[in-house]
C-alpha cells in the first residue's frame, strides 16, 4: 500500500495553482507579447524585462531605421507567410508599424534586406521571451 | 531615417540584442545568465569571422 503523501511533499509538488498564479500565467504572456519585456516587469522580474524591453524595442527600431520591410497578412509565397509570423510576434510594435505605415517601401539595397531581418528576429525573440515569461508565471523559472 | 550599417556591425548589433535575450530566457540565474549570453555573443561574432574567411578562401 503506497504511503500517503506527507504535508511537505503535498506543498512542493503537488501544491494547487493559487488564483493569482492561474490568472498570471495568462496576463503575463499576453502583456508580454504586446509590450516586450511587461511580461517580465509585471512580475516584478526589473532587470530582466528592461534588457528583454530595450533589445527587442533596439531590434525592432534599427530594423525600420534601415527601410526593412514589414509584412502583411498573407497566402502566398512560404518565406512571406513564415515573415509575417516572425513579425506579428512583436505584438504592440508590429501594430504601431503597420497602422503607422512604416515599412511598406520597396527593398532597394542590401542594407533593407538586413532591416528587414532584425524586424523578423525582434518578433521571434519576443516568442522567447513570452514563454519565458510564462513560465515565470507558473513557477517553473524563478 | 535611413541608417546605413556595413554587414559586420549589422552582424554585431544582432548578436548583442539577440545574445541578451537568449541568456536571460535560457538560463535560471543571473550568473549563468551572464555566462550563457556571453557565450553566445563570442558564438555569432565568431561565426562572422569565421564565415567571412572560409568565403574569402573559397573565393580564391
Amino acid at each position: 500500500m503506497p504511503n500517503p503523501p506527507t504535508s511537505k511533499s503535498f506543498n512542493e509538488t503537488q501544491r494547487p495553482a493559487t488564483e493569482t498564479e492561474t490568472m498570471m500565467s495568462v496576463v503575463a504572456p499576453a502583456v508580454g507579447w504586446l509590450v516586450p519585456g511587461a511580461g517580465h516587469l509585471i512580475q516584478k522580474r526589473w532587470i530582466r524585462g528592461v534588457l528583454l524591453l530595450a533589445s527587442i524595442f533596439s531590434m525592432f527600431l534599427l530594423g525600420l531605421a534601415m527601410q526593412g520591410r514589414v509584412y502583411k497578412p498573407n497566402g502566398g509565397d512560404i518565406l512571406d507567410i513564415l515573415g509575417f509570423i516572425g513579425d506579428v510576434g512583436a505584438g504592440g510594435l508590429y501594430m504601431v508599424a503597420r497602422i503607422a505605415g512604416w515599412g511598406e517601401g520597396a527593398i532597394a539595397h542590401a542594407t533593407a534586406d538586413y532591416g528587414t531581418k532584425f524586424i523578423i528576429v525582434a518578433g521571434l525573440l519576443n516568442f522567447i521571451a513570452v514563454a519565458d515569461a510564462y513560465h515565470i508565471a507558473i513557477g517553473k523559472k524563478p | 531615417m535611413n541608417l546605413h550599417l556595413s554587414h559586420f556591425s549589422a552582424a554585431l548589433l544582432f548578436a548583442v540584442f539577440a545574445s541578451v535575450v537568449f541568456g536571460i530566457t535560457q538560463r535560471n540565474n543571473t550568473r549563468d545568465m551572464v555566462r550563457y549570453g556571453l557565450y553566445c555573443f563570442a558564438m555569432f561574432a565568431g561565426g562572422v569571422i569565421l564565415a567571412g574567411w572560409v568565403m574569402w578562401v573559397l573565393r580564391r
